[in-house]
């Protein structure tokens, strides 16, 4: 209900100031320096991600822990299709299509066979399949060279529009652009998309086959489910906007290798969706955002709070901030079961006890 | 009303985080000078060093961190001037975690700090994407420790390496096998960039000199456990055995050679050329034979003075890069001082044309900006101690000597550590 | 033949490994449904711990038979608090919350363990202390060591005593009652705090002597290396039919031998297209292909309408 009403008039205000928050967000952060907006650009990166997987975990209930194999999907398919390693330099307007369709085909590659499991099974056989297309990368550079190997493809092109590059600087309207400042807002529009695409399908019919099925799969066959198909319409449709994020991701580095498609990966953007609050798009927003902000804002309050503290560094700043880290996840847990901002429909609906259930 | 109200806090949430953090930061930079402007008697010269600090590999990172620090110092000691002005140097560390994202924020954050040139990174994985980005901004960078030839092969001029890159040593390393009379040689590597690119390169040179490559066997640079490929390797009963990859590798894998009665030698590179290999390795460490780039420490003129200088300054011994990374400050320092300039657009043509005596080789740039000739040193463990056994590769260890007569009275722009104590 | 048996030994011997780490992993999940994530973390804390003790008692001039003892307590009686802390802390207020919410805490728990032997025993590779005598058996061609012996006696004999203690005494009554209904066992009067509590304790010991294990056969340990290790002895466990103690044994024993086996004859099967680069994901698809034909795993009983 809530999400509705965002969309309705009477919060215009609301959407109003998002607006201008989210537009004027990229020039403050400049102030600071552009490794801000570089930092504000990875954090919606993970936002886009952390929705993409939503439908898969917040939606349909599927514990997927291998989310990261279709973002390493769509980087590899934009780095093939648009770097000298093959030389070939396609327009994005193909590339972008393409590898979401390529991440698709690995969502339903890996979904069909898989999709009868349980729970946790589940999610074992997509940690096993994320490490299997990690590992794949990084060695099919023999018998032929596909993706060059650990050594990764570099001098990848940046998005093109025609004649406009997002690398570098560029005026628009006298205003001066730099490159992370127009991938920022690449990034939100492609943000947005994903934000009405979760919109539109949680209050559709598929949608409710899919909260169906994520309370109660026994149940949701019995009145008419195709559950196998729904499912795995819920795997393709998160892992094509992971291939979508891959794609920008490897344009924006101008350089992939299979090191940033680790498990970890997976296990981080997982945890933004059931930190924030899972199947509650605002409060996966806020997972990402706080996620990828964090590790980045404690980089810089460590060490100036042990100074005040004790008069000296004590332990190393890089070694806390994963401990608080980690400290964090636990914490909000333990205090905010269902996430930082669950969603208020559940109540709702008048089921009291949302026991999603041990598997 | 409470969707209005959640809907408030998320922008403000998120617009307040992010701008307070960016706030934070402006405090910092604020006092950087414009690079360049150095009419007064002093300049603020501030050299970014980026190498992972947490992780497996932060021992490495750590000692690089040194060596820069050893640099630095020393520059300040010394008092250099760079066009007229006195020359202060500063040193910004980062911590990239040897993650290729974190290492292009962390560049960023050098880029938008505006540092007059940057050292590192440590590894070829987060080095070439970030060097991307100080090719853009026009940022000088030499790394000491990234071997991966792609870094200095993408075409940017801002692009330098003090140390002798993967193909330069694999080349070497089959030349070597060679010439220890090995017939037959099984490969390992650890697959990653650094461990499959010496490899390859070391299966090319050794296959070249009619040296029978009998496997090829891989790990990861996680594992512990490599009998299984060991086992498969026995059965092919190879004279050597190379391993491209680390020394957390390669010293349980020498023992474990050991437990499975394999015979042959093992030969690596310079990421096996560590006190921690011996550690590890314990006594099956005994006879392997291993090579670093350059010369040894203790045959060079400036080798075992920056050893112990190291060792007192820092309580610590060498991990592996720390003089390359000394050297590479060295270096950026040296092209400064010759430019008059430390703005980067101005002393950046003069670093293509180092020629400088350094603790490590006599350094200069090829037109990749690779180092000119690198010398590679085959090291045998004996005794629990690295034992020299012979230089290859290079024309770089008579050209240091006669180089030394002909520079000497030259620029010779930091006057060797020894004058000042 | 004797590359074989040889390849055989060191599945075999990793495998055990594997078995033991796995049997915490199922113990936990056939109680409460909880992947213990930390698992691989209290068996990384048990070898540090087993260094530090026994390095310190060695260096004091203690013989080996003795250091070895006292780390082996020490570190079995430490793992053992920290998993009834573990779940006391991280998991237990968490016992009706949503299913993936214990799952992100035992994520964060991980990385908090992590970084505090981080911050403990240092970024530096560790060695082992040699507790063991190095002694270098041939038989037939196939080469093993005292380490490798005592490796698999002593996982036999404590699977075998685990065995023992699930079912033959109260407490597994207990533990086996609750797993199949906690509602039920509770009115039956098991209390299943106890009983859960329990079964971390138990779980941790079996982690810290695989931890200890570990160390003494690749002498070498690091702050990083419990998460793998908890990965392949999770995927196991699963391969095996999770919740089973039985399947947690021939899981481990079976995905050391595919490992082993995989990398040394994948490459001539498949002509050298894969080869021993695709070792770690040999046990993944092996755990696919298994799924597929037994959703529940080679022991796992048919539980499916309780999904």
């Amino acid at each position: 209900m809530s999400i509705k009403n965002w969309l309705l008039p009477r919060s215009t205000v609301g959407i109003g100031l998002i607006a201008i928050a989210l537009i004027a967000l990229p020039f403050a952060l400049a102030t600071g320096g552009q490794a801000w907006v570089r930092i504000a650009n990875f954090a919606i990166l993970y936002v886009f991600l952390a929705l993409g997987l939503n439908i898969v975990v917040g939606l349909a209930g599927l514990l997927d822990l291998g989310y990261i194999a279709f973002y390493a999907v769509g980087a590899y398919t934009w780095a093939l299709l648009a770097s000298p390693h093959f030389g070939l330099h396609l327009p994005v307007w193909a590339i972008l299509p393409i590898g979401a369709a390529c991440a698709c085909v690995a969502g339903v590659l890996l979904g069909s066979p898989t999709l009868k499991l349980r729970g946790d099974y589940l999610a074992i056989v997509t940690l096993g399949f994320g490490e299997i297309v990690r590992i794949f990368m990084n060695n099919l550079n023999a018998p032929i060279n596909i993706t060059n190997g650990a050594q990764g493809i570099t001098l990848i092109d940046p998005v093109k529009i025609g004649d406009f590059s997002f690398a570098g600087n560029s005026t628009i309207f006298g205003l001066t652009l730099s490159g992370p400042q127009k991938y920022y807002f690449l990034l939100v529009a492609l943000a947005l998309l994903v934000i009405v695409v979760n919109l539109r399908l949680q209050n559709s019919r598929i949608g409710r086959a899919w909260q169906a099925i994520r309370e109660d799969e026994i149940a949701a066959k019995a009145v008419g489910i195709n559950t196998r198909n729904v499912k795995l319409l819920a795997f393709a449709m998160g892992a094509s906007f992971g291939g979508i994020a891959g794609g920008v991701f490897a344009a924006m580095q101008g350089f992939v290798s299979p090191e940033s498609f680790s498990l970890i990966e997976s296990v981080m953007i997982l945890a933004m969706v059931v930190l924030g609050g899972m199947g509650h798009i605002p409060g996966v927003i806020l997972g990402a955002v706080l996620l990828a902000i964090l590790p980045e804002a404690l980089r810089y309050g460590v060490a100036p709070l042990q100074q005040l503290l004790f008069g000296k560094v004590l332990v190393d700043p890089e070694s806390l901030r994963m401990l608080i880290f980690g400290l964090a996840l636990v914490l909000v847990m333990r205090f905010k079961p269902a996430g930082l901002w669950p969603a208020p429909e559940r109540k709702a609906h008048g089921n009291p006890n949302p026991e999603e259930g041990r598997a | 009303m409470q969707p209005k109200i959640s809907a408030l806090a998320l922008s403000v949430v998120a617009a307040f985080t992010l701008s307070a953090c960016g706030q934070k930061e402006e405090v910092k930079p604020a006092a950087a000078p414009a690079p360049g402007a150095a009419q007064k008697s002093e300049t603020l010269i501030r050299i970014g060093h980026v190498a992972p600090m947490t992780g497996p590999q932060a021992h490495l990172g750590k000692d690089n961190e040194n060596g820069a620090r050893l640099a630095i110092e020393e520059l300040n000691a010394l008092g250099l001037e760079i066009g007229g002005a006195k020359a202060r140097f500063e040193l910004l560390g980062e911590d990239d975690q040897a993650d290729p994202k974190q290492g292009t924020t962390v560049a960023q954050k050098l880029v938008d700090a505006k540092v007059n040139g940057v050292i590192g990174h440590l590894n070829s994985g987060t080095t070439i994407p970030a060097s991307k980005l100080y090719f853009d901004a026009g940022i000088p960078q030499v790394s000491g420790s990234a071997t991966n030839p792609t870094y200095t092969r993408q075409g940017f001029k801002t692009a330098f390496r003090v140390m002798a890159n993967d193909v330069q040593q694999g080349k070497v390393l089959g030349e070597f096998a060679v010439k220890q009379g090995a017939r037959s040689v099984a490969v390992v590597d650890d697959r990653t960039a650094y461990g499959q690119g010496l490899a390859d390169e070391f299966r090319k040179a050794a296959e070249a000199a009619g040296l029978k490559v009998v496997a090829s066997e891989y790990t990861n640079d996680k594992a512990t456990d490599f009998k299984a490929i060991l086992t498969k390797i026995k059965s092919k009963a190879p004279d050597l055995i190379f391993f491209g990859g680390m020394d957390a590798q390669g010293g349980p894998m020498v023992k474990q050679m050991a437990e499975l009665g394999i015979k042959a030698r093992f030969l690596g590179g310079d990421g096996v050329c560590t006190p921690e290999f011996m550690k590890l390795g314990g006594e099956a460490a005994e006879g392997q034979y291993c090579s670093l780039p350059g010369q040894p420490l203790e045959k060079l003129a400036k080798g075992p003075e920056f050893k112990d200088k190291f060792a007192k300054k820092f309580n610590t011994g060498i991990q592996l890069y720390a003089p390359y990374v000394y050297d590479a400050v060295m270096v950026m320092a040296d092209a400064m001082k010759r430019a008059g300039s430390a703005d980067p657009a101005k002393y950046l043509p003069e670093l293509g044309k180092t020629r400088y005596d350094g603790v490590t080789a006599l350094v200069e740039f090829d037109e990749f900006g690779d180092l000119k000739g690198g010398a590679i040193s085959l090291y045998q463990y004996k005794g629990g101690k690295l034992e020299y056994v012979e230089t290859l590769g290079g024309a770089a260890a008579p050209a240091t000597e006669a180089a030394k007569a002909e520079t000497a009275p030259a620029p010779a722009v930091t006057p060797a550590p020894a004058d000042k104590k | 033949m004797d590359i074989f048996l040889q390849q055989i030994v060191n599945g075999l011997v990793q495998g055990s490994i594997y078995a033991l780490v796995a049997l915490g992993y199922t113990m936990v999940y056939g109680i409460m449904g909880l992947i213990n994530f930390a698992h691989g973390e209290v068996v990384m804390i048990g070898t540090l711990t087993a260094i530090t003790v026994a390095g310190s008692l060695l260096a004091a001039g203690m013989p080996p038979a003795l250091a070895g003892l006292a780390a082996l307590i020490v570190a079995t009686l430490l793992c053992m608090a920290l998993g009834w802390g573990l779940e006391r802390i991280a998991y237990r207020p968490l016992r009706n919350a949503p299913r993936l919410t214990p799952l992100i805490t035992a994520i964060g728990m991980s990385i908090i363990l992590q970084n505090l032997a981080m911050i403990l025993w240092g970024r530096n590779y560790q060695t082992f202390p040699p507790l063991f005598p190095k002694v270098n058996f041939e038989l037939a061609g196939v080469h093993f060591t005292a380490v490798q012996v005592i490796i698999v006696l002593l996982s036999a004999a404590t699977m075998l005593s685990l065995t023992l203690l699930v079912y033959r005494t109260k407490l597994g009554m207990a533990m086996r009652a609750t797993a199949q209904n906690p509602a039920v066992a509770g009115l039956m009067g098991v209390n299943s705090n106890r009983v859960i509590s329990a079964a971390f304790v138990i779980g941790s010991a079996l982690a810290a002597l695989a931890g200890i294990m570990v160390g003494a056969y690749y002498e070498i340990a690091h702050y990083q290396m419990g998460f793998m290790l908890g990965l392949k002895a999770f995927t196991a466990a699963v391969l095996g039919g999770i919740g089973n103690l039985l399947g947690a044994m021939a899981g481990g024993i079976l995905l050391g031998l595919i490992e082993a086996l995989g990398a040394g004859y994948i490459g001539d099967l498949t002509g050298g297209f894969l080869g021993s680069h695709y070792q770690d994901i040999f046990a993944f698809m092996v755990l696919i292909v298994v799924l597929m034909f037994r959703p529940s795993g080679l022991f796992g009983e048919k539980t499916g309408d309780r999904a």
